[in-house]
């Protein structure tokens, strides 16, 4: 840690000073009033909405969706990525430059979207409904909405990492008389898995918080397809905002916690592949 | 984190180099099912919507697709959505710039907290990003009564729209500089301070021209989440038709009015965008990727 006896560059005064403002004007002071407004709520009052029926319901859809889309886009991502770098394929530049398309597409562009397909005389609807599968407005609706916003998070942290593999590795693996199969398990999967697990939880910690692409899908039914946010949303419209604020805080300190796991799995994939974060 | 996590990546098609040999090349039948399930999983998952939001816009014609459009609540929105980006993506930009200055040409203490705090705004939900400005500027909020006493309106008006976007694009510009600046290393700024180079004149000389692709995308993301923001804006719009409705906003109110044709002509300006932004995307990494090359 250099003192500040030996800085050579100018502007380090101003650049931090106004990096520190602006960071607690927009980000820090407005979250801080999520906390303020709650610990203005009693302990019991706060347990209570935070543990009313239909908010637990809405938390165990909201994680069990998020985490079954984060290990789903997992695979496929994983697949994609690996298709991506190790094979050559018509239409592959189109595919790679799409890939990031839940990232520029508006949520509300992608929840309508969606409907009209899952819906059940939609595209896809009307194939799956004579099947007895309903998408649109259940909770597999939700899962269908949160895979399409998760996928570029695995494809674009696993991505980098298998394009810098160097090929040796698998070399020296089938050298030494390993199959394919045995060189992707014990060589290849290993230097992936820090990226694999960042991308999951990335995909997951998107898909929790994730509202706009999803109220359209699901339909919004009481204690069945209304997820965590939707809850906060109800209680302002009902101008509950303590209620509101006590989900919040809820979600807040989820994400809180997933971001420090995520940034510990960037450094742990920094030093299995020698990359810089 | 979502743009940072390696966005840069060389667009040259190196798949020859596995495929080549036998050590890196997967049997036919391997490779074809691999191809098969992934390419399948992209096509319904993230072609099909895309299509979807074309083909719906223009099912009753352009007749009903231009006059969606051009209605003036729609144009009311069009041009709130371009002011809210107009005012949020400068500010987001300046900042990226300054606390990357900070963070990469200095060494101080409590670095790494401070990066994870601007990573914060992606890791809130949208829902609770809207609700922290109307419990600070809202009726019942902080500054509530203050600002009635005053006349001043934030919530429900355009004032709080602009900042539930500056919150959510908060971190592009500063997340896609700060890696590029910190491969770039201080050498050349310090040459410059040695050949009597000024603050402002390294920036704008010799440190911005090194990292202009990065910083291109980082404003186009920016600029693509700042238009297209939903959850956030949704809180703190209240909704009012003409005054404080986003193209999104409209989107949705269309929708809910089972007017589908137009909410998806309206929902196709939108992909436009998304798309455009794609496009630059991949000529930002081409011109990236010529200029590393160079190097």
């Amino acid at each position: 840690m250099a003192s500040s006896g030996n800085r050579v560059l100018p502007g380090f005064g101003l650049s931090l000073g106004y990096t520190l403002v602006y960071l607690s004007l927009i980000v820090l002071i407005p979250l801080a009033a999520v906390f303020l407004k709650a610990s203005s709520l009693g302990v019991a009052q706060f347990w209570d909405v935070v543990t009313s029926p239909s908010v637990v319901a809405s938390y165990k859809l909201s994680f069990g969706a998020s985490l079954l889309a984060a290990a789903i886009n997992s695979v496929f991502g994983l697949m994609l990525a690996w298709a991506l770098v190790r094979y050559s394929f018509p239409g592959k530049r189109l595919v790679d430059a799409l890939v990031d398309l839940p990232f520029a597409l508006p949520t509300a562009v992608a929840g309508i979207a969606l409907t009209a397909l899952y819906a059940p005389n939609g595209w896809v609807g009307q194939y799956l409904e004579p099947l007895g599968i309903k998408v649109a407005f259940t909770p597999l609706g939700v899962l269908v909405a949160l895979i399409f916003i998760g996928l570029p998070f695995v494809v674009r942290t696993v991505q980098p990492i298998l394009e810098d593999l160097d090929t040796e590795f698998e070399e020296a693996a089938v050298s030494l008389g390993a199959d394919r199969w045995q060189a992707f398990r014990h060589v290849v999967f290993p230097t992936l898995m820090p990226a694999l697990m960042t991308g999951f939880a990335m995909a997951f910690a998107r898909a929790v918080g994730e509202y706009g692409s999803v109220i359209f899908i699901a339909g919004n039914i009481p204690m069945v397809s209304e997820i965590t946010p939707l809850m906060i949303i109800t209680k302002l419209e009902q101008y509950d905002y303590a209620g509101a604020t006590a989900i919040a805080v809820v979600m807040l300190v989820f994400s809180f916690a997933l971001l420090l796991l995520i940034n510990g799995l960037q450094t742990w994939t920094a030093k299995r592949t020698g990359r810089a974060r | 984190m979502a743009g940072a996590a390696g966005v840069l990546h060389g667009a040259a098609d190196h798949a020859a180099r596995f495929e080549s040999k036998a050590a890196t090349r997967e049997p036919a039948l391997v490779k074809w099912t691999i191809l098969a399930l992934s390419l399948s999983f992209f096509a319904v998952f993230l072609l099909l919507p895309l299509v979807a939001v074309f083909v719906e816009a223009l099912r009753k014609g352009w007749e009903t697709y231009i006059a969606a459009l051009v209605e003036p609540d729609a144009v009311a929105a069009i041009k709130l959505t371009v002011t809210a980006a107009l005012i949020s993506v400068p500010l987001n930009l300046v900042f990226g710039v300054a606390a990357a200055w900070a963070i990469t040409k200095f060494e101080f203490r409590g670095k790494h907290l401070l990066l994870t705090f601007i990573d914060l705004p992606f890791s809130v939900s949208p829902v609770v990003a809207g609700l922290i400005y109307v419990l600070v500027f809202g009726a019942q909020g902080w500054f509530g009564p203050w600002l009635s006493d005053h006349d001043v309106k934030i919530i429900f008006a355009v004032p709080g729209i602009v900042l539930a976007t500056v919150f959510v694009t908060f971190p592009f510009v500063a997340r896609e500089l700060i890696p590029l600046m910190e491969a770039q290393g201080r050498e050349e700024e310090e040459a410059a301070v040695v050949l009597g180079a000024r603050g402002w004149q390294i920036l704008w000389y010799v440190t911005l021209p090194n990292v202009k692709w990065g910083l291109l995308y980082g404003v186009i993301l920016c600029n693509a989440r700042a238009m297209g923001e939903f959850g956030a804006v949704s809180v703190v719009s209240g909704h009012i038709r003409g005054l404080t409705n986003t193209m999104p906003l409209h989107v949705e109110i269309l929708y809910n009015e089972y007017q589908f044709a137009a909410a998806f002509a309206v929902a196709s300006v939108l992909a436009l965008l998304a798309l455009v932004t794609l496009v630059i995307k991949v000529w930002v990494e081409h011109k990236a990727g010529a200029a590393g090359a160079e190097a």
